[in-house]
């Protein structure tokens, strides 16, 4: 398709200005000009939590495939949940029929289970292991090539080409807030060029969450469980289709493409009540949304070594983590020498590369690495960022082989008044 | 400049670590023109006694005579890298170690016992002389041993990998098998390298590139059991192809139970 | 503009200072500007091994050339001592915030260093030497473990010759030709004359030794807030991606590596961090 953004305008949702759109005016681009849309420039990142999503009206589930052809007709890659090798993963995806129709995941620390029904709903669970990280923060990239000359010179070069244009279907808010994070972390400040060429060419359709995993906890981190902003479109699931909610003008061009019917009432009624219910149903939570002080005047608190003795200091809490950003950098050379490819992988701060010093390990010992985890994750992250870097998603808790469960360990740590002074 | 020297060397082993050159294709004819290959049986060249700058050595230490062979190789390189799970941790033949019972062993599995000289016990390579680099797994991959070599030709210590198979597992975006189907996975505590092989196929990690950095054996082994496996199978986990690896030699022997027992 | 993307840099001259420490002379092959603040760092890329995060000693701007003094230490800084005059590396930076060297005009300099850490404050004592109104008295302590690992005597010699420069060294193991103190450096202070309110501090060196600096200039009367220290950790991307080199909630690559003490005083020397 023609990449016809090269004239377009700085592009933010609406929110981040401070303006939301008026109500039932024509959205100020049409759909024939949806392909202006298409590359959204995003200056810094959109943040935009004041966002207000508007009502749009109803969208029937048989129509999920027109918008998907929507998308694709506007040249986007659609990735959206699908039920492969026992969970639910996003992926790429052609036809509605591939979304999870009546899958429902039972989820609790160490353990994650699918089991299928007759219901006809498709977003009817909680979050697999991964969502929007893999998309935007690679787990394996070539940052640039180093290449040797006959004559000994070096020359580095980039791969220059443009990705292609990501819609994603059924992103819960838990995913969103984690967005708006490494946003923070990769697009300020020194921007990543390889997280921005994504993030500029992204667009997102928000499923409310109805279903809650027990390992949930998202409430009590105040990111969810409603997609209250970060997003393009919002849908709400019901028993025959969805609400339709618009948050960003290309999610307004879209909705153009889409055969909405008005929403009733009870339509609404039942949608809040959804949210109510995944409100109310969940029951992990952490101390409080700023542990930063409680945590650092407790690094010498007896329930580190106590962790220690169940962790397997295997990372993957990091991995699957939203807003684990931890990376390192490797060379993978030819053989013949001449050309090596510099290549970033995720990393975490439970391997010992993590704090190699030439031949010194800052963090040796797992207790060391799961509370640089936690005083990081849920304490000195105000200081960075502004706020916790915790979206109560609760993959770390079902994902960990041995079921440590960050609510659990938190309390143990926080929720009582410290004994001592602090480090010594 | 010279192009470097490399000998291949075998000790008692099945050869399948020698393969990783062999089964490399183009990038064998690139090797050999980067470096001088004097001795590697498997590849037909023979000099068993060439003064090398590197050698790879695969197989574990159990005859009388490996033990002066190993002596020698070490005397003739500058640089010794052990080459899979025998070399560096004893491979299977090493199982016969944990039970102090030798002969028993022998008279069981052959048919002609009487043709097997065999020491009592098979060592890793690095017991017997000083070892600069190893590279674990049962079998080394191809990408494993050019990337040491080419690291080793650019004169520069290889990378040691000792991270837990999980992090590849994470970065290959493979949904975990442990969490997700109760197998018995023995990626948190194993050494990456194979790429999570095992687990993007649906299995299970069985632990064949041997003990990684910091693990928790007794977590582990604990969790093992919580799956449902008997102590024997534990023991197995750990100890079936680097049983003579530290870490997992340690937690290993704490399920085994001695002789042919079964739980 | 990629902040990871290297640039050619070929080496003009090696000079081998210790059995274990050279100094590459480095000259960037493209025409682009290059500046650098004393105290900031570059990361030095090995062709097919890796990237390190290396001090920048000084610079020759007439000449266009960087000065780096490297430690081998790990596999790349071996790869790094490997080369010679002629071959190039991979060069990016320069990165992370620098000594105060504005804030410390009209100030007396306090130079501590322990063992390597005289790479980085060499270009303090450089920038101070040049700009040499601007600048009260300049002490130089300098501590290493034994007599040997001492770079630059001749240099050190230069600057004790000098008019309002100290130069005090100290050794933990020494040879008995050894005229400085046997002993830490912080043993040095006592023969310090400090005007505390108009003397800035600036440490380097292994964090146990910056930590008892801190406190020995503290003592003398340095309120914390004029006491600096440049701290190292693990580093890949040195923009503040990666992770690694974070300290409580600094990145020691992009906060620092020179921090005010307030800034890292509660973490510096806890195990784990």
């Amino acid at each position: 398709m023609a990449k016809t953004h090269a004239g377009a305008p700085p592009y933010r949702p609406a929110g981040c200005a401070g303006v939301s759109l008026p109500k039932s005016t024509k959205p100020p681009i049409s759909g024939a000009e949806i392909r202006m849309l298409v590359y959204p420039v995003i200056d810094t990142h959109p943040c935009g939590n004041d966002v207000i999503m508007e009502d749009r009206g109803f969208l029937a589930r048989r129509e999920l495939q027109t918008l998907i052809d929507a998308l694709k007709h506007a040249g986007y890659r659609v990735v959206a949940p699908r039920v492969v090798d026992h969970a639910i993963q996003y992926l790429d995806l052609d036809h509605a029929d591939q979304l999870p129709h009546g899958w429902q995941d039972t989820q609790a620390p160490g353990s994650y289970r699918l089991t299928q029904s007759d219901e006809t709903r498709c977003f009817a669970w909680a979050n697999g292991p991964q969502a929007l990280k893999p998309y935007l923060f690679k787990s394996r990239e070539v940052l640039w090539h180093s290449q040797r000359e006959t004559d000994g010179n070096l020359s580095f070069h980039t791969d220059e080409t443009e990705p292609q244009a990501l819609a994603v279907i059924g992103v819960r808010a838990c995913d969103l807030a984690a967005l708006a994070l490494h946003d923070q972390h990769f697009l300020e400040r020194i921007p990543d060029p390889y997280y921005a060429a994504q993030r500029k060419k992204l667009l997102l359709i928000a499923v409310h969450c109805s279903h809650p995993a027990d390992t949930c906890f998202c409430v009590s981190t105040g990111d969810g469980p409603r997609a209250q902003s970060g997003c393009d479109l919002a849908l709400s699931e019901l028993d025959d289709g969805y609400l339709v909610e618009v948050g960003s003008p290309a999610g307004e061009s879209l909705i153009e493409a889409l055969p909405l019917e008005n929403a009733t009432t009870e339509q609404h009624a039942q949608a809040n009540a959804q949210i109510e219910h995944a409100t109310r149903a969940q029951q992990r939570s952490l101390p409080s949304r700023n542990l930063r002080d409680r945590l650092f005047v407790r690094l010498n608190h007896p329930r580190w070594q106590a962790v220690a003795e169940r962790c397997l200091s295997c990372g993957n809490c990091t991995s699957v983590c939203p807003t684990c950003f931890c990376h390192q950098e490797t060379q993978v050379p030819t053989l013949g020498g001449d050309s090596s490819e510099h290549v970033r992988e995720w990393d975490s701060c439970f391997t010992q590369g993590h704090s190699y010093m030439h031949g010194f390990i800052v963090r040796p010992e797992t207790e060391h690495r799961y509370r640089q985890w936690l005083t990081h994750k849920l304490g000195s992250w105000h200081d960075q960022y502004g706020r916790s870097g915790c979206v109560g998603c609760g993959r770390c808790i079902t994902w960990c082989p041995v079921g440590i469960d960050i609510t659990e360990e938190a309390y143990a740590i926080c929720g009582t008044p410290p004994a001592d002074g602090g480090e010594a | 400049m010279a192009k470097p020297s490399i000998a291949v060397h075998k000790f008692s082993s099945c050869d399948g670590c020698q393969l990783a050159f062999l089964n490399a294709g183009e990038d064998l004819l690139t090797l050999s023109e980067l470096i001088d290959i004097r001795h590697f049986l498997e590849a037909g060249m023979a000099d068993e006694e060439a003064k090398v700058d590197i050698a790879f050595v695969e197989g574990s230490i159990s005859t009388d005579e490996e033990i002066e062979r190993i002596a020698r190789v070490r005397a003739n390189s500058d640089f010794v890298v052990t080459i899979g799970a025998c070399a560096t941790a004893g491979g299977l033949q090493a199982l016969r170690n944990l039970d102090d019972n030798h002969e028993a062993w022998k008279n069981a599995i052959y048919a002609k016992p009487q043709f097997i000289t065999t020491l009592d016990y098979a060592r890793p390579v690095k017991e017997l002389i000083k070892v600069d680099f190893e590279l674990w797994g049962c079998p080394v991959n191809g990408r494993q041993v050019l990337a040491a070599v080419q690291q080793l030709l650019f004169g520069v210590a290889p990378l040691q990998s000792n991270d837990k198979v999980c992090m590849e597992c994470k970065r290959t975006h493979t949904v975990c098998v442990m969490v997700a189907e109760n197998r018995p996975c023995m990626g948190p505590v194993t050494r990456t390298g194979c790429g999570a092989l095992c687990p993007r196929f649906g299995r299970d990690c069985y632990a064949c590139f041997g003990p990684a950095e910091n693990i928790n054996g007794p977590a582990m082994a604990a969790r093992l059991q919580g799956l449902g496996l008997p102590p024997a199978d534990v023991a197995r986990r750990f100890l079936f192809i680097n049983s003579q690896a530290g870490d997992f030699h340690e937690i290993g022997r704490q399920s085994y139970r001695r002789g042919f027992d079964d739980d | 503009m990629n902040p990871y993307l290297p640039r050619e840099a070929e080496i003009v001259e090696r000079i081998q200072e210790s059995d274990n420490t050279f100094t590459l002379h480095l000259r960037l092959t493209d025409d682009r500007p290059y500046s650098f603040e004393p105290g900031q760092f570059n990361m030095l890329y090995l062709h097919g091994s890796g990237e390190v995060a290396i001090s920048i000693v000084g610079e020759d701007p007439a000449q266009r050339l960087l000065t780096h003094t490297i430690r081998v230490l790990g596999r790349i800084t071996r790869g790094l001592a490997a080369l010679d005059v002629g071959q190039c590396i991979g060069l990016r930076g320069p990165y992370g915030r620098g000594w105060p060297m504005r804030e410390a005009e009209g100030h007396d300099v306090v130079v501590v260093t322990g063992g390597l850490g005289c790479a980085p404050s060499v270009s303090i004592i450089h920038h101070i030497l040049e700009h040499r109104d601007h600048y009260g008295h300049l002490s130089i302590l300098q501590g290493v473990k034994h007599t040997d690992d001492l770079i630059w005597q001749a240099q050190y010699d230069a600057w004790a010759a000098l008019p309002y420069v100290d130069v005090l060294l100290a050794a933990d193991v020494a040879d008995p030709q050894w005229h400085g103190h046997v002993g830490l450096v912080t043993a040095l202070f006592s023969q310090l004359r400090l005007v505390p309110d108009k003397t800035i501090g600036m440490l380097c060196g292994p964090e146990l030794m910056m930590r008892a600096a801190a406190d020995g200039l503290h003592a003398l009367g340095l309120p914390p807030q004029a006491i600096y220290l440049s701290m190292e950790r693990n580093m890949h991307c040195a923009v503040g991606h990666c992770g690694h080199c974070q300290m409580g909630a600094k990145y020691v690559c992009r906060d620092g590596p020179v921090f005010p003490w307030p800034e890292v005083r509660e973490l510096l020397g806890v195990r784990g961090y």
